[in-house]
Parts: structure tokens; C-alpha cells; sequence
């Protein structure tokens, strides 16, 4: 039994040496302007590339702002992983919490249970999509409605507006991505378009795995595809890589006719290697950066009572000029940008 | 001091208190009743399937298809729920497939004779496989009436019914542990099989039951996970057997099967609620939390081995002194 | 399990003729390396009655330390970094095995102890930030593109005749050596073994250090084959692969028997399921079902072969 208490020993140790909060995070007052407001962002997981530019957004905004950030997210991306993370920062008594969901409808009570405390609750990048009262205001990556459209006409001028093309997305249920398929499925029926012919759609559940299975049974199953857009940045890397190992892109050994053309949505770090190579010619993406300097702002000024949101108001949004809220009062962050072996040594994230 | 140590809870009660020291010191925000409790409804789907897995590591065995069993029920419950079925006819509906799937499970250890961790690694993918495949990345929304089973309090009070309902059942299960023939059972058949067949213990059927025990535990928890969030998806608890595991054998029954309490797995479940909500209202990374779970589990039963080998010798050396 | 994998193929070949293109041979053939590698580790541990479910966490984690490795220096030799992902994955290993068979803890708690582990470390060390492809050096992605040989359109990667090459040295190490049949000895007989001279504690930590020194090799795999690795994607779950493999390849599930070309064998099987179910257009979230299925298959053919063997041998 004695040896339990080498165990008892060894938790405390654990326990102890697990870092200690920063004391300034909820304790620090700025002189002169009263009590500091405190934000918090949680990323849909850690690790994820995407969130971190989000995340170096809400630092600078709140560094100008002079309020407090920390971040804190989940390991995994699963539904219900968030849940705890809110009821923590709830319980420490933060002024703003901003979000990326998880689930458009697994958050609602905690949420309520925030706003119910005070706290705004602005959602980023991903919104509650039918729960939209759950929380107090958006800011979405980009105008949704234009992602679709711009995605066809980047793989359309690749092509030359004619061939098989396939969508390589993420899971079966992923909002953003269905509501941006549906809106390329609509582009297409457009007579511009009408020699670009959609043969499947495939989902890789954003796996590396899955995605690289996935895209290649795409190419088993269309030998005659021209194209892929991969609206999705996990998706994207994956058919890159795939692309590049069987040397079918555009141009490259083992290309059969004029080879395969790569688009999609992806973090420049991720696709730079691929871009230099010239496996993809371009793709898009928007500035997440933008979210989350946005949501930033707007989630203290809605807590210091300065700012109260509805659709059609304008607001000054420091360096990023003016922004108008939406009916379902959003803010959008950027249009889309599109990188390619011209631009892309401009953009690291 | 040696005779308040042979109590398995000792462990578990002494770490409760360490912990409760530990994150008061962390943070300004841990010593808060109310926060407290509410924060405990988080952990009572971990709690009710940590009463099963007592029951199954007591008996010699492990499952660790709990999470994915509890999944399982809770998205074909959440379907029937939208079928328009009936708040009873989906409680017993749940319960008896927790029960059939606990079942599969104890057959093929039990008949089949097949070591429990394999038998429970193939279905902890088939189980959470058949939820992927039936609903892919969807959620099944649960009506609303049913929602906020966490938010409910004990009239006039801040504690959580769940909580007291978790309670209850530990109770109960503690009696079936202590006071039963079936209690008995289990023991004896974790302690040693052959023997306890030989005394005319139903081996099989005892192992069936514990495993059966553990799906119904499993269901009950996807019920309660369910009202609490109010969707039900293919990902629910996901890696949940780890906590599960980890709260049992901190709580003092022996992996090796044979001994084993209810009140130390409760004691051990605190104890890991107050670590994780500790941790997180400190601001302490989630994936710190997994590293100190782990390795809670892998030194608790490292430390107990160590100890009772120290123990057996000084015994041997007791008996060989003249 | 020839057959099976013919009988699988064959299917596939008659929902889909295009299953049979160069294409996703190529695919088969890129998809079991990963698993082979692994997998022969898994079998022995398997054999010795044990099991190891931290697989996919090491190979994440190996992964994870070599990419960082590349990040810091992109001069370094992408072999150098291969022994280097050896190396750490042989630590990791050695911690399972010492618990295994020293501390005397379960394979199962020990390994689902350090699964967790190693998946926080793999976070903690990374601050969250994943190895992109830039990262990586060049000649680690020719270990995907590129191979020794190629037969028109259908190449054998790198990667697969690393594999392969391993997969040889195991068989050789298993069957000829004293170290490898005694894994066999401890794994059919426990006590029988002890008494006969096996020096047991020393075989059943072998397995599991051997194992990590694989899932090691396998992350810088993982790297060349993926060219990214993210923290809370690379190997998740890979696990359950591995062992519906092993299961599949006919290793005895209650330890004792199991042979390399078996393992083999059930990664191609289990490639060609893979790859079938994304040609046939089946979604991929399937994929765990399968493998539960397999796994609970291999499990029953186990129990009822060893039923009638025990059957005809009271008779």
C-alpha cells in the first residue's frame, strides 16, 4: 500500500507543474479606463492551420483595443467537445466569447447559459446555421454566396470551360461546404458553363486518409476528368498529393490528354510546395485574419454597450475600413483572394 | 495507519482532497458550489458507465466498447424519438437494446471464449461503425420537451437531479456488489473461474450479466447525454472508455479481477472531474488533460502492482521467520 | 484469405470494371505499406497473448518529433530522418514494454494509458501547429512517387518495398532465430515457456519495443506518403486498422500462432476493401463498420476453429 502513496505523489506533481494561468488575463485594469474586458476565442480543434490565423486577428485587434485574449480549444472537433470550454470561461466571468462551432445545433443551451450571464457571444467562421438566436452576432470568412461561383470560374478557366469535372469535399454534412456545392451545381446550369459536365461528388470526411482514398478512386472512376475543386483545406492538400504522386496534373509524366487541373480552398502554407511545383495552377481562399480582427471588435463594443447590432448598420472597423451587418446580422470578413505562383510568396499562413 | 489503508477508497478520498487544495490554488473560479455542481452533469454519463465497468473488471474482464454502445443507443434512440415514439417505448427501447449489445459482447467472452479486450475492440468499432454508417456526419435533433435533463434541480436546492440519480443507482449497484449471491458471483468468478465453476458459481451466465449490466448503463447514459445536449450524433463520447477505465482502477478495483468498490470508482470519477473541470477553468490546454489521464491510469496501476508485490514479499518473509 | 482478397476483387471488378484499372492497383498498393509495417509488430504483441492499442498515437507522434526534426534543419538526410523516427518510436515501445513486462500491467491499460499519452505529447510538443508539405524535404516525397521497379503503369513505391524488405527480415527473424520463436513459445504456452528456459519477461518487452521502432518507421512513412501531418489527425484510430488486419491475416487471436505472410496478406485484403468501397462509390463513413466486422469475424472463425480442434482431439 505504500507504494499508492508514490502515486498520490507523483498526481500532485502532475497537478502542480501543469502551467499556471496568467494572473493578468482577469485581474488586469487598464489605467485610467477602468476594468480591461476579457476575450476568449475557442477554434473548432487545435491544429488546425486554418484557426491560427483567426487567432493572430483577435490578437491584434485586441491589442489595439486594449482588452484582454486568450484562446482555448478542444483536441478533437467533435460535437460535443466544446461544451466543457464553455462552461469553464462562463465560470471564469470572461466579457466576450467568441466561437468557431462545432455543431450548428449541439451548443444552444450553453450558449443561452452565456448570454444569460452577460457574456456576448459573437460565433466566427462557422455559424449556427437555424439557431442563429442562440448568439449575439457573426462574422463570416467571406460572402458565402460567392464562393461557389468563384470556384467554378477559376476551374473553368483552367480548363478551358469544357470536361468532366468532380468536387472533392468534406463530410456529408458539412454546412459551409453544401451550401457552396449546391451554389457551384446552380453556376454550372449557366450557359458559359454548359461544356463542363459535374460527374460526382466525393466526401474524404477531412481525413488525410479518407481524402486521399477517395480522390483516387475518382480518378479510377473517371479517366476522363479534367478537373477537381476540393472545397475544403484538408481535401485540397490531399488531392495536391495525390495528384502529384501519380504525375497526372496538367503537364505532368504521366498526364493522360491535357491532364487534371486542381482547385479548391486552401492555406497557402499548405499548397505553397505544390503551387512552385506546378502540380496546382491556383486556388482560393479568403483572410481568416479578418474574422477574427472583426469579431474582436464588434464583441467588445457590444459589451461596453457602444454597439448594438442590426442589419443594415455600418461600422467603422479600424484598419479594415467599413463593415455592414447582414439581415442575419453578419459581418463578412474578405472576398475571396486567389493565389497563385505570383502572389503566394506574399502570404504565409 | 495500516488499517485506514486496506480501505480500497482510502486512495481515491485522499486525492479528492489533495485535488480540491490543487485547484482552489490554480484558480480563483474552482471553489464555487454552484459551478461545481453544474459542471458535474458533465461527468454523469462518464459515472454511469464507469458503475458497469466496475461490475465487468470486478468479474475478470474489460469492455471497452462502452463510449461507442452509448453512442449507438443514443442515435437509434434520438430516431425513434423523430419516429414519433413515446418517451417510455424509447426509454425501454433503449434500455433493451443497451442490454442486447451487452450482451453480444458477454456471449462471445463467455461462450465463445474469446478474451474480453478483443471481443470489445471489434466492437467498439462495429458499434460506433453502425452509427457512422447510419447516419454519416448528420445529428438527429431530440425533440425539444425532452431537453435540459442536466438543468433540472432537486426543488429548492442547487444539486442537479442527475446527480442525485447517479447516486441512487451507484447506491444500488453497490448493494448488488455487497449484498447479493449475484455480487458474490462476480467476485468469485473474477478471482479465479475455475474454481468458482467448480463451486457451483454459473460462470457463463455471471459474465453475460456483468457485460449486459454494463450495455444497460451505457443506454442510460445515452439517454441523459441526449436531453443534454439535444442532438444525437455518431461522435457522442468519443474516447470516453479511457476516463471510464482510468476512474475504476484509480477507485481501487484491481484490474486482475476479484476486489473492487462502487464507492472508490465514485471517488475515483470525482476525483477526475475535479482534475478536468480544475484544469479547464485554469486555462489549462485540453491536451494536457489527455497526457495527466493517461498516465493517471497507466501510474495508478503501476503504483497498486508495485504494492502489493512489496506487500506479498514482507508477508513471505513473515511466514519463513521462525 | 487468398481467396478472400480474390473474392473481394472479383466484386468489386463486377460493380465497377474500372476497379480493375492500373489506377487502383497503384492505390492498393500505396495504401498497405503503412499498415504492413505496423502490422507485423502488432502480430507478435498479438501472439504473446498481448495487444497494443497506442499504435496509432506513436506513429502520430514519431511523425510529428521527424517533421519538426525536417522543419529545423532542411538540409537533413530524409534516411537520417527515418532513423531518427526509428529511435523514437523504439523509446515509445520500450515504455509499453517495460510496463508490459516489468510493471506487470496490463497490455491494454498500459497501452491505452500511453495512447492517450503520446496523443497529448504529440500536441503539447507541436504547440498545435501542424508539418506542412514545405517542411518536409523533396526526397521524402519520392519515397511515394518513386520506386525500383514499375511495371508500366503500376509502380512499387519506396514505401512498399520498404515494407516488403521488413516484412522478410520478420519472417527470418520469427522463424530462425532464438529470440523470434521464443515470442511463439511465450505466446502458446506461458508456463510451458518459463520452465523450458524462455526468458519471458525479456520476449514480451522485445514486442513491444519492436513495435515501436515499426509504428517509428511508420510515421516518417506517414510524412512521405500524406505530406502533412496534423496533431489531432495523423494515425487517429489507426488501431483498429491494424489489429482488423492482423485478425484478418489469420493471427490466432488468443495468441500463439500467426504468420508475417498472413499479416500481409490481410493488408492488401483490407487496401482492396478500402479502395473498393471508394470506387463503388460507398461513403466513407462506412469504414469503422468494416473494420468492427472483420475483426468479430476473424474473432468467431477463431473460436470455432478452436472449438472443433478441442472437439476432435477429446473424441
Amino acid at each position: 500500500m505504500k507504494a499508492s502513496w508514490i502515486g498520490l505523489i507523483a498526481l500532485a506533481l502532475v497537478i502542480g507543474c501543469a502551467p499556471k494561468e496568467q494572473a493578468a488575463t482577469t485581474s488586469g485594469t487598464a489605467s485610467g479606463s477602468g476594468k480591461k474586458l476579457s476575450v476568449v476565442y475557442i477554434p473548432k480543434n487545435t491544429g488546425n492551420p486554418y484557426f491560427n490565423d483567426v487567432k493572430r486577428g483577435f490578437e491584434d485587434a485586441c491589442k489595439e483595443l486594449g482588452a484582454d485574449f486568450t484562446t482555448v480549444g478542444p483536441a478533437t472537433a467533435d460535437a460535443t467537445s466544446q461544451i466543457p470550454i464553455i462552461k469553464e470561461q462562463i465560470q471564469r466571468g470572461v466579457d466576450v466569447i467568441a466561437i468557431s462551432a462545432n455543431s450548428p445545433n449541439a451548443l444552444n443551451q450553453v450558449m443561452d447559459q452565456a448570454k444569460s450571464k452577460g457574456i456576448v457571444v459573437i460565433t466566427v467562421d462557422s455559424d449556427l446555421t437555424g439557431n442563429e438566436s442562440h448568439r449575439d452576432a457573426c462574422t463570416l470568412p467571406t460572402d458565402f454566396s460567392k464562393v461557389g461561383e468563384g470556384q467554378v470560374e477559376l476551374l473553368g478557366k483552367l480548363i478551358g470551360y469544357e470536361g468532366e469535372i468532380a468536387i472533392l469535399s468534406a463530410t456529408t454534412d458539412a454546412p459551409n461546404q453544401n451550401a457552396w456545392i449546391e451554389k457551384m451545381k446552380d453556376t454550372l446550369k449557366e450557359p458559359a458553363y454548359s461544356k463542363m459536365k459535374l460527374v460526382e461528388i466525393a466526401y474524404g470526411d477531412d481525413e488525410p486518409q479518407k481524402s486521399t482514398t477517395e480522390c483516387e478512386a475518382l480518378l479510377t472512376k473517371h479517366p476522363n476528368l479534367r478537373g477537381i475543386i476540393s472545397p475544403t483545406t484538408v481535401g485540397v492538400a490531399a488531392a495536391a498529393q495525390v495528384l502529384e504522386q501519380r504525375g497526372v496534373y496538367a503537364g505532368g509524366p504521366y498526364a493522360k490528354g491535357m491532364g487534371i487541373e486542381l482547385t479548391g480552398l486552401g492555406t497557402p502554407d499548405q499548397m505553397r510546395r505544390f503551387v512552385e511545383s506546378g502540380v496546382v495552377k491556383a486556388f482560393q481562399l479568403w483572410a481568416p485574419y479578418n474574422e477574427g480582427f472583426l469579431a474582436a471588435i464588434i464583441g467588445t463594443r457590444m459589451k461596453s454597450g457602444e454597439l448594438k447590432p442590426v442589419p443594415g448598420l455600418e461600422i467603422d472597423a479600424l484598419k479594415l475600413g467599413k463593415r455592414t451587418f447582414t439581415e442575419k446580422l453578419e459581418l463578412v470578413g474578405s472576398p475571396l483572394v486567389t493565389f497563385d505562383k505570383k502572389n503566394i510568396g506574399d502570404f504565409h499562413f | 495507519m495500516n488499517h485506514v489503508l486496506r480501505h480500497r477508497e482510502m486512495i481515491p478520498a485522499v486525492l479528492v482532497i489533495v485535488a480540491f487544495a490543487v485547484g482552489a490554488l490554480q484558480s480563483p473560479f474552482f471553489l464555487d458550489t454552484r459551478y461545481l455542481l453544474d459542471s458535474s452533469t458533465l461527468y454523469v454519463e462518464a459515472g454511469l458507465l464507469a458503475l458497469g465497468m466496475t461490475l465487468v473488471v470486478i468479474s475478470g474482464n474489460i469492455d471497452l466498447s462502452v463510449a461507442s454502445t452509448l453512442a449507438l443507443v443514443a442515435v437509434i434512440s434520438a430516431k425513434l424519438l423523430e419516429a414519433g415514439w413515446s418517451l417510455p417505448a424509447v426509454v425501454v427501447a433503449a434500455l433493451a437494446l443497451g442490454a442486447f449489445l451487452g450482451a453480444v459482447n458477454g456471449c462471445l467472452v463467455a461462450y465463445a471464449g474469446i478474451p474480453s479486450f478483443m471481443v470489445t475492440v471489434g466492437t467498439l468499432a462495429l458499434y460506433r461503425g453502425i452509427a457512422h454508417a447510419m447516419l454519416g456526419a448528420q445529428s438527429v435533433n431530440v425533440p425539444s420537451h425532452l431537453l435540459g435533463i442536466d438543468m433540472a434541480y432537486v426543488p429548492g436546492t442547487v444539486v442537479p437531479v442527475s446527480l442525485v440519480a447517479l447516486g441512487v443507482i451507484a447506491f444500488g449497484i453497490g448493494l448488488v456488489l455487497n449484498r447479493t449471491v449475484l455480487g458474490h458471483w462476480i467476485r468469485a468468478v473474477g478471482t479465479n473461474e475455475k474454481a468458482s465453476f467448480y463451486s457451483g458459481v454459473p460462470a457463463a451466465g455471471v459474465k453475460v450479466g456483468v457485460f449486459v449490466i454494463a450495455g444497460m448503463m451505457a443506454a442510460l447514459a445515452a439517454l441523459h447525454i441526449n436531453s443534454r445536449l439535444g442532438v444525437a450524433r455518431f461522435d457522442h463520447a468519443r474516447g470516453l472508455e479511457v476516463d471510464v477505465i482510468t476512474a475504476v482502477v484509480l477507485g481501487g478495483t484491481s484490474i486482475f479481477g476479484g476486489k473492487g468498490s462502487i464507492l472508490g470508482t465514485m471517488l475515483a470519477l470525482l476525483l477526475l472531474a475535479l482534475i478536468r473541470t480544475g484544469m479547464g477553468v485554469a486555462n489549462v490546454k485540453a491536451e494536457y488533460q489527455l497526457a495527466v489521464i493517461g498516465s493517471l491510469l497507466v501510474l495508478t496501476v503501476v503504483a497498486t502492482n508495485l504494492g502489493e508485490r512489496f506487500a506479498s514479499r514482507s508477508r513471505v518473509k513473515l511466514q519463513t521467520q521462525p | 484469405m487468398l481467396l478472400l482478397l480474390v473474392l473481394v476483387c472479383a466484386i468489386a471488378a463486377i460493380r465497377e470494371p474500372r476497379f480493375l484499372d492500373p489506377s487502383s492497383l497503384n492505390s492498393i498498393l500505396l495504401w498497405a505499406p503503412l499498415l504492413i509495417v505496423v502490422g507485423i509488430g502488432q502480430m507478435m504483441v498479438i501472439v504473446t497473448r498481448g495487444i497494443d492499442v497506442s499504435v496509432g498515437s506513436s506513429l502520430g507522434l514519431s511523425a510529428m518529433l521527424v517533421g519538426m526534426l525536417f522543419r529545423a534543419n532542411p538540409e537533413l538526410n530524409a534516411v537520417l530522418g527515418a532513423v531518427a523516427g526509428i529511435l523514437l518510436g523504439l523509446v515509445m515501445g520500450s515504455l509499453n514494454g517495460a510496463l508490459v513486462a516489468w510493471a506487470k500491467v496490463p497490455p491494454i491499460i498500459a497501452t491505452l494509458g500511453t495512447l492517450s499519452v503520446f496523443r497529448g505529447l504529440m500536441f503539447i510538443v507541436s504547440g498545435g501547429e501542424q508539418i506542412d508539405g514545405n517542411d518536409l524535404p523533396v526526397a521524402l516525397s519520392r519515397w511515394t512517387l518513386g520506386g525500383p521497379l514499375s511495371f508500366g503503369a503500376v509502380t512499387v513505391s519506396w514505401l512498399l518495398a520498404i515494407a516488403l524488405a521488413l516484412a522478410a527480415a520478420a519472417a527470418w527473424f520469427l522463424g530462425k532465430t532464438r529470440p523470434g520463436r521464443d515470442i511463439y513459445a511465450l505466446g502458446s504456452n506461458p508456463e510451458a515457456a518459463r520452465l523450458r528456459g524462455v526468458q519471458v519477461n525479456r520476449a514480451s518487452f522485445l514486442v513491444y519495443a519492436i513495435t515501436g521502432a515499426l509504428c517509428g518507421l511508420a510515421g516518417v512513412m506517414y510524412a512521405a506518403r500524406f505530406g502533412f501531418v496534423n496533431p489531432a489527425t495523423a494515425g487517429q484510430g489507426f488501431e483498429l486498422t491494424v489489429i482488423a488486419a492482423v485478425a484478418i491475416g489469420g493471427t490466432k487471436i488468443t495468441g500463439g500462432s500467426g504468420s508475417i505472410l498472413g499479416v500481409v496478406l490481410g493488408c492488401f485484403l483490407l487496401g482492396s476493401i478500402n479502395v473498393a468501397l471508394a470506387v463503388l462509390g460507398i461513403e466513407a463513413s462506412w469504414q469503422m463498420l468494416v473494420y468492427g466486422v472483420v475483426i468479430l469475424l476473424a474473432l468467431l472463425i477463431d473460436s470455432l476453429t478452436r472449438k472443433t480442434l478441442e472437439g476432435l482431439q477429446t473424441r
